[in-house]
């Protein structure tokens, strides 16, 4: 039976469709999952994918965090789970505090939507452990707010528990230390503003997401084996 | 009793304020070269029942701290004005 992956659909959510289609490219099962479900048995994993939950009013992410599947998604990453954030599924993450920092508007608050390269800094998570450290990435963003803060002591930590996963190689939008992806302490909670699902076809330039998100469909079967 | 609640919001220092920097940098083209340490926040304003201030204070606070602002990149402040009974009754 393949993976079962849970994408995660808040009203003014719009990727999860493409997210989808491309989980289902990388080998796994999809099914959305309105944010009003409150259990999320039988996935072996969880994205919370881009767009603009609740209409990304007060900040990106900040009414999401009280949906009621929030509660589902914090016990199924503390259940070591695969979690991942994409674009607003990272500031929602941030927002809920399952990864530390927060997502702040672009330098020179223009809206981003282009082709980025990146860096994959470490093979650390459910997301990034089936590529090498140092290969490159072209994968896009689309976001207004993905200038990604944090203090000097929570940088310190991210860094010295190898949990920045992916670095920008020309920084658009002010992120410290050109961070485009960060995990968690245990690797299972991904979250990144670029849009892996965007780069899942020869059609749309690359195909580099794939990789990732292919990691991450291992990650989840491994875990559900386990 | 009912209080007027204004919570004001504004970016931490250190945090980047793009915002605020590009009104500061409009400023001198309109003749405002006087104006210093430009800030953008935002200001929110509610009425809220409690038997006291200093209930009113503490939920207040705690609207603030959970939800309107992200103590990660903000901080913010809470102004509470009791209002008078509804129907001016004594």
């Amino acid at each position: 039976m393949s993976t079962r992956v849970g994408v995660v659909v808040f009203p003014g959510t719009n990727c999860e469709h493409d997210v989808a289609t491309a989980l289902e490219r990388a080998g796994a099962a999809a099914s959305l999952v309105w944010h009003t479900e409150e259990r999320l048995e039988g996935f072996d994993a969880v994205v919370l994918p881009g767009g603009f939950a609740h209409g990304d009013y007060l900040r990106p992410g900040a009414i999401a965090r009280f949906s009621p599947v929030m509660g589902a998604v914090a016990l199924f990453a503390s259940g070591g789970g695969p979690v991942l954030g994409i674009c607003n599924g990272f500031q929602v993450l941030t927002e809920v505090g399952l990864l530390p920092g927060a997502l702040v508007k672009n330098r020179g608050l223009r809206f981003l939507c282009a082709p980025t390269r990146l860096r994959v800094a470490s093979a650390r998570s459910v997301l990034t452990g089936g590529v090498e450290p140092g290969a490159e990435l072209q994968i896009p963003v689309n976001h207004f707010s993905g200038s990604y803060v944090c203090d000097g002591r929570t940088l310190a930590q991210l860094r010295d528990t190898d949990s920045v996963v992916l670095r920008y190689v020309e920084n658009p939008n002010g992120s410290i230390d050109d961070i485009a992806g960060i995990t968690n302490a245990q690797g299972n909670v991904v979250g990144l503003m670029p849009h892996p699902e965007r780069a899942s076809d020869h059609l749309l330039g690359s195909t580099d997401g794939l990789l990732l998100l292919r990691s991450m469909v291992a990650a989840a079967a491994g875990v559900r084996a386990a | 009793m009912r209080f007027a609640a204004r919570v004001d919001v504004r970016l931490r220092p250190g945090i980047a304020d793009p915002e605020g920097a590009t009104i500061a940098r409009a400023l001198p083209a309109l003749g405002f070269d006087d104006v210093r340490e430009m800030q953008v926040g935002r200001c929110f304003r509610f009425e809220i029942d409690a038997v006291d201030e200093a209930v009113a204070r503490q939920r207040a606070g705690a609207l603030a701290q959970r939800l309107l602002a992200n103590p990660v990149i903000e901080q913010s402040e809470l102004e509470l004005t009791a209002l008078a009974p509804a129907g001016g009754r004594p």
